[in-house]
């Protein structure tokens, strides 16, 4: 709570252009990996075709804004459309493909994400492929100030409502069903029915943050749909948390912050612009060590913690007696 | 008395091998029926064609009068089959309560809201606490089930298995694997269950002493054919059973070696 009111107050006091675009990217990028971790924690899916969702929330309002006249009914119209749109094609590529088991899915996911990157680049007349294109934003949105605090309220709303989400009898038996999927279909749960639910409402939300993302630059091009987003949300939820909303944001801040700074220091020694290879380092080490991520990690010392201090209590209890 | 159950000439084949073959059996309502055979006669592959994780390659299989043989395991289950498993199969990483509570959750077809606190529906949380007590699991509803005890777990199951109120059930085994000291323990939860007298249960069991004190009725297996059904004492006294029962057991004893 603290830190959201810090971040609210914190463009005030410190006015610096560069970290603003940098916290909005976070909170953009904090939406995205949130709505993975609804697949990849609480439902057990391991989707590699989650940056089509965020790609189509992108090209969505990038298109829509560079045909029309910028207004600010115009965007939220787009990004409706855009999660619209991801809802349909979450719920239609569920259907087929949910049906297959753990890393069936993964593959066909992959082979999904990759035709929708490749209509994007041949589809020259619409996205104007690989070179991209850049559109106007509305008047609102000039001002980077007004454009930081639209992400974090909507970054904040998501994490509730997702929290909102996965702590319905609905969510818990998406958990059930990560834990023990057979189980819960002999309990009488129609597995297939939750796992689409759960990508729908992640395939739209992962449109949002695209949307924003595209808003973000005023320029969109074919990386939006690339594996490397994907990957991105995946390195951000295992860092931070899996089976948490909070480990996310946590990663995003860290995984968007570290670039940062790593891109900064490539003035100070050369390996440093190839700062994917300690990365690559960090996060081999963080699966080896924490694979519970930060969120996870800590809750682990902490209940550690609980439990010691119980058993010591209990000890005491002994002697006393 | 009415047929809760019935199977006509069931069967399924694997391959080249005739794992049940021409079952036809009905279970009346509110009885006890156990199943006896020796390894590999087919009583857990039965279960599965009556549960619904296997499809039988031929006959029919009918609750109350209606013709299920086509429908999924989650049908049979919102229908009123309830099955527990030889293997233990829990939610490991979820409370024992939470594991319950997912039982009574889809036994009130509370399936798909997504906007309330879960904890809002108090009367499930009661519910599965009654159940835990019901299963002799008092006082351990915060555990992770991973952390249960063998004995445990498979009072667990048996209490989800209750929660979901089911009017037939099926019980593989469930003292399998469990230690002399635990067997007593399951074995009260079952008979709390039969004096109770409103559910119709199908048992399969090695424990024979267990099963001729339980049972109503019991029917033998013997590769994958129903070799005879009867009061226990008419079991016992069968002497085709007996044949059977050794020479399986020898044939068991001689695969071993």
């Amino acid at each position: 709570m603290i830190i959201g009111i810090a971040l609210f107050v914190f463009p005030f006091i410190y006015e610096d252009r560069s970290m603003l675009i940098l916290f909005t990217q976070i909170f953009i990028f904090a939406i995205f990996a949130m709505s993975y971790d609804i697949l990849l924690g609480f439902t057990g899916i391991v989707s590699f075709g989650h940056a089509m969702f965020f790609g189509i929330g992108a090209y969505c309002v990038s298109v829509m804004l560079k045909h029309h006249e910028p207004t600010m009914l115009l965007v939220t119209g787009a990004i409706s459309l855009g999660v619209l749109f991801s809802l349909i094609i979450s719920f239609v590529v569920g259907l087929m493909t949910l049906r297959l088991k753990s890393h069936y899915y993964a593959m066909l996911t992959l082979a999904l994400a990759g035709l929708f990157l490749v209509a994007a680049e041949k589809w020259r007349t619409l996205t104007y492929g690989n070179d991209g294109f850049t559109f106007q934003v509305p008047e609102f949105f000039h001002d980077r100030l007004h454009f930081y605090l639209v992400c974090l309220v909507l970054m904040v709303i998501v994490y509730f409502g997702l929290k909102r989400f996965i702590q319905s009898p609905l969510g818990r038996i998406l958990l059930a069903i990560k834990d023990n999927e057979q189980r819960a279909e002999s309990l009488g749960y129609q597995v297939l029915h939750y796992k689409i639910i759960a990508s729908i409402v992640a395939g739209g939300i992962a449109s949002l943050s695209g949307s924003l993302y595209a808003l973000s630059l005023r320029f969109v091009n074919t990386s939006v749909f690339t594996m490397d987003i994907t990957l991105d949300a995946l390195l951000m939820t295992i860092i931070g948390g899996v089976g948490t909303l909070i480990g996310p944001v946590l990663g995003a801040a860290i995984i968007e912050l570290a670039h940062h700074w790593l891109t900064g220091l490539a003035k100070v020694h050369w390996i440093f612009e190839r700062w994917l290879i300690l990365f690559g380092i960090v996060y081999i080490l963080a699966v080896m060590f924490f694979p519970n991520g930060i969120v996870g990690s800590v809750r682990k010392l902490v209940s550690k913690k609980e439990k010691k201090e119980d058993v010591s209590t209990s000890e005491n209890i002994v002697k006393e007696g | 008395m009415v047929a809760i159950l019935e199977t006509k000439n069931l069967g399924i084949t694997f391959g080249t091998h005739q794992a049940v073959q021409d079952v036809s059996f009905s279970v009346e309502k509110n009885e006890f029926k156990s199943i006896i055979g020796p390894n590999g006669a087919g009583k857990t592959t039965l279960f599965n064609l009556l549960s619904g994780q296997l499809k039988p390659t031929k006959g029919e299989i009918y609750l109350k009068g209606q013709q299920i043989t086509g429908s999924s395991v989650v049908e049979r289950t919102r229908l009123g089959i309830g099955r527990s498993f030889q293997i233990t199969n829990v939610f490991p990483n979820l409370t024992v309560l939470e594991n319950v509570r997912l039982a009574v959750q889809s036994q009130a077809k509370l399936r798909y809201q997504a906007f309330t606190h879960y904890r809002s529906y108090q009367k499930f949380e009661e519910k599965a606490l009654h159940w835990l007590h019901v299963a002799l699991l008092d006082h351990k509803e915060n555990t992770l089930a991973i952390n249960l005890a063998h004995g445990e777990k498979r009072k667990l199951e048996m209490a989800m298995l209750l929660a979901l109120e089911p009017e037939l059930l099926l019980l593989d085994e469930p003292t399998a694997g469990m230690s002399l000291e635990d067997v007593p323990a399951i074995l009260q939860v079952i008979k709390k269950i039969k004096e109770e007298g409103d559910k119709t249960i199908l048992l399969i069991e090695h424990k024979m002493d267990m099963i001729m004190d339980l049972s109503d009725r019991i029917m033998v297996l013997f590769n994958g054919k129903l070799l005879a059904e009867g009061t226990p004492r008419e079991i016992m006294d069968n002497e085709l059973v007996q044949s059977a029962y050794l020479g399986g057991l020898y044939d068991e004893f001689t695969s071993q070696s």
